[in-house]
């Protein structure tokens, strides 16, 4: 796991090709991780601006703007590209900026196959989005594909299959990309146990994502072999069950709602510490904790199918290991708030975003236990509460750390500081706004509110138009991100090498901005003890 | 594209500067996969795909050649090689997840939903309401007995006839490419080419085996694809199963290839042990296969 130095294959190393084929061609970790964050930045306003027309169709009762089948591809693209072109990728581009840094890592270990992975994507969400285009427009079964609704789609459902399987095949590569790193690119010295829990929940990740990905191509192979060559998975007559499409699909869709916010408990474990100005309470139960959470990630999926039918022994089990995972998911909560316990707090955009998360990843993960009960979920199923809580772990819980992340780190990357201010205006309208779009919707489902339609009953009239504000306001004050990025990176106050007081981490010993190649030669035993004031008196040795 | 000015330090990590070959790739697969999708959707004919087809192999090849080359030139050191070993046995692992999605759907349609069409347990409704006639047992082509007979029969292919024998041929093809390995690292080049040979014969050998029984299935006993739960699962198993086979006799053929180039040292020969490793999945996937598919 150790690495000397890097070779270089050209004399001065910091030569890179100008224009467009630097970014086509690139095999620059930092590079690839900014192209992955703009990319997402992208994806974020194509599926926000899809949100949009959900929310104004859903102001009022009755069919004012669009016509139902275009709704229903507005909820399903909202979903492919919020989950696999936003939070995916902003995920996936956070680690090829943060994790050779933090590692002490001259670059991500297979650097040409990093590049793939990026580029694939751009081409899977145009044959995606090619969708609008063709007979039949763009696919509105659902992001959960299920059939025989599917199936039954226009000439976009094969585009939509391919897209998935360049998804899929991006996020492998990724994944692979970073466990190599990870597990043979660590500088010497920095063991396991001293590696920072970004790193951690990612490499945690990453071994999800391998797991789980090629079953989500398998599936949505036998939706094409069943739509277009006449087996039958999924089809009674010939001896297959529609059932089973969800048993397949729901074994990769919940390890996938880990994919999207383990990296987000590690991104809150950096910050909460940097700004409470103490080391991260129980840094290896926070290892451990999430070690847990992955591996009941993986026997809890039909908890997506309770009114499917399944065997009352299915009910229980699913039921209760679902209950399991609020022990791990509780461990970290707890530890965060202790991290914070007595600590000296400041609260700057990063650490804002993550209290923010705090609170309400923690009420979505309570709204998750509700609907863990399984006779509960009976009434639940299908209903807008399913929507809140999901939205409550998705969009406080995984895109406000996101956000955390950028603001967190951007002063690493471009040498700036940011318009503070502006950023704390940010966070406010974001927190309020985003329960104001939200919260209503769990009284919306628990009053019997469906899922998925573009008209609905007068009794929910109120609280689908207060949603709606919230959802205008929560989407144009997210137009305040770019403007303070962009201005961020044109110019504005020199930021220090340790942009934040409290921060700790191989990172924040690289000037900033971080010069195009760093590690070359690895950081010294000495700088790795120095960022490692999470460890405890066991991972000292480890 | 990288290009080496002076001659290589082995004692650092190799890192890249710039490449092709990925934006070439990614346009490939885009212009295969709408290839497909149009082909499917009958806007026009297989061209497109055909394109991406040729793209693909031209990206493959490149971006082989390149890597080869440089390691050739001794570019890579021992972190490097860790690298590339590490990246390989996790994409293995990815693709035996691949294989379990499909794995998956057998033993589910065997074990659950079959029988509850047939009415097991709690779902008797199913026989009493939906198909009387239907007695759910393994193999079946479903209560609406789908499948291109009009009587609806269908035969399947026996465990112990050629199935057997390719279980051997695959075998023994583990065993030589074990050989040839420890040929390799003994610096016997001789035995090493002629099992390495061996091995990747007796891959194709299996797979025109298999394509023939693909035929007698298809001609003569009525399973296809479409015939029910049993078609679905013996062809999309056993099809992506041969593919795979396919593509590793490719690879052990250019391992060969490179073999008789003088490529390879008894220490370093990261891309013989992928290839191996690989082949020894192909192998396992179809005891799998042979087990589950064919035999009970
Ligand atoms: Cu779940």
């Amino acid at each position: 796991m150790a690495y000397s130095a890097t070779a270089e294959s050209h004399d001065h190393h910091d030569h890179r090709p100008s224009g467009i084929w630097r970014w086509l061609s690139t095999t620059n970790h930092k590079d690839i991780g900014t192209l992955y964050l703009i990319f997402a930045g992208v994806m974020f306003f194509v599926g926000g601006s899809m949100a949009m027309v959900i929310r104004l169709e859903l102001f009022k009762p009755g069919m004012q703007f669009v016509d139902p089948a275009f709704f229903n591809s507005m909820t399903t693209v909202h979903a492919l590209a919020m989950i696999f072109g936003g939070v995916m990728p902003a995920w996936v581009g956070l680690a090829n900026w943060m994790i050779p840094l933090q590692v002490g890592a001259p670059d991500m270990a297979l650097p040409r196959m990093n590049n793939f992975s990026f580029w694939l994507l751009p081409f899977a969400f145009t044959l995606l989005l090619i969708g609008f285009f063709v007979p039949g427009g763009a696919p509105a079964g659902g992001w959960t594909l299920y059939p025989p609704l599917v199936l039954q789609g226009g000439d976009s459902f094969p585009l939509a299959v391919f897209a998935i399987h360049l998804m899929g095949a991006s996020s492998i590569m990724g994944a692979i990309n970073v466990i190599v790193t990870i597990m043979n690119m660590r500088a010497p010295g920095m063991t396991l146990l001293r590696m920072p829990l970004f790193v951690w929940t990612w490499l945690i990740t990453a071994y999800l994502l391998i797991a789980v990905m090629p079953v989500l191509a398998g599936a949505v192979t036998m939706l094409l072999t069943d739509h277009f060559f006449g087996t039958s998975f999924f089809s009674a007559s010939g001896g297959g069950d529609p059932v089973m499409f969800q048993h397949v699909f729901w074994f990769f869709g919940h390890p996938e709602v880990y994919i999207l916010i383990l990296p987000a408990f590690g991104v809150v474990s950096e910050v909460i510490p940097t700004f409470s100005r103490k080391p991260l309470f129980g840094y290896e139960a926070m290892v451990y904790a999430t070690a847990s959470i992955a591996f009941l990630s993986f026997i809890v999926w039909a908890h997506h199918m309770f009114t499917v039918g399944m065997p009352l022994a299915g009910e229980l089990f699913f039921m209760l290991s679902t209950m399991l995972i609020a022990i791990p998911t509780g461990v970290k909560v707890f530890n965060w708030s202790a991290t914070m316990w007595k600590g000296s707090l400041t609260f700057e955009p990063p650490m804002l975003f993550c209290l923010a998360f705090l609170f309400l990843f923690t009420i979505g993960g309570f709204s998750g236990l509700m609907l863990a009960i399984a006779p509960a979920d009976f009434q639940y199923q299908d209903t807008y509460f399913v929507v809140a809580h999901f939205h409550y772990v998705l969009v406080p819980g995984s895109i406000f750390t996101i956000i955390a992340a950028v603001y967190y780190w951007l002063p690493k990357w471009t040498g700036h500081m940011y318009n503070m201010t502006l950023a704390k205006w940010h966070f406010w309208l974001s927190t309020i706004f985003v329960n104001v779009l939200f919260f209503p919707q769990h009284f919306l489902g628990l009053a019997g509110m469906p899922r998925r339609i573009p008209d609905y009953a007068t009794q929910f009239a109120d609280w689908n138009m207060v949603s709606s504000i919230g959802g205008f306001g929560f989407g144009l004050s997210q137009l305040l991100f770019p403007y303070i990025v962009i201005k961020c990176i044109r110019g504005g106050e020199k930021a220090a090498a340790r942009v934040w007081e409290g921060a700790h981490g191989l990172e924040w010993e690289l000037p900033s901005p971080t010069p195009y190649h760093t590690w070359e030669t690895p950081p010294s035993i000495a700088l790795i003890h120095k960022g490692g004031e999470h460890w405890t008196e066991d991972g000292d040795d480890a | 594209m990288s290009q080496s000015h002076a001659p290589p330090d082995s004692s650092k990590y190799y890192l890249p500067h710039g490449t092709p070959w990925p934006i070439i790739g990614s346009v490939a697969l885009f212009t295969t996969m709408l290839g497909v999708a149009a082909w499917l959707n009958e806007w026009f004919g297989p061209e497109m795909f055909a394109l991406g087809l040729t793209l693909l192999a031209v990206m493959f090849v490149g971006w082989f050649r390149t890597v080869i080359g440089e390691n050739q030139q001794g570019v890579y050191n021992l972190d490097v090689d860790r690298s590339f070993r590490m990246g390989m046995i996790w994409f293995i692992f990815s693709e035996v997840m691949f294989f379990a999605a499909f794995f998956g759907a057998l033993f589910y349609s065997r074990t659950l939903s079959v029988p509850w069409i047939g009415g097991e347990g709690v779902k008797v409704f199913d026989k009493i309401f939906l198909w009387q006639n239907y007695d759910a047992a393994w193999p079946t082509n479903g209560p609406a007995h789908l499948g291109p007979r009009a009587d609806g029969s269908f035969e399947v292919i026996p465990a112990f006839g050629v199935p057997a024998l390719n279980t051997a041929i695959l075998l023994t093809s583990g065993i030589t490419v074990t050989i040839a390995h420890h040929a390799l690292k003994a610096g016997n080049r001789t035995v090493l080419k002629v099992f390495l040979a061996l091995t990747f014969l007796l891959g194709f050998l299996f797979v025109s085996l298999q394509a023939k029984e693909y035929g007698e299935a298809y001609m003569h006993k009525g399973l296809q694809l479409s015939t029910g739960i049993y078609g679905s699962t013996f062809f999309m198993l056993t099809g992506f199963h041969g593919l795979h086979v396919t593509i590793g006799a490719i690879m052990l053929t250019i391992i060969w290839l490179r073999t008789l180039r003088g490529h390879f040292t008894p220490t370093r020969h990261f891309g013989f042990e992928a290839v191996a490793w690989y082949w020894h999945f192909v192998d396992v996937v179809w005891l799998g296969l042979f087990i589950f598919v064919y035999w009970i």
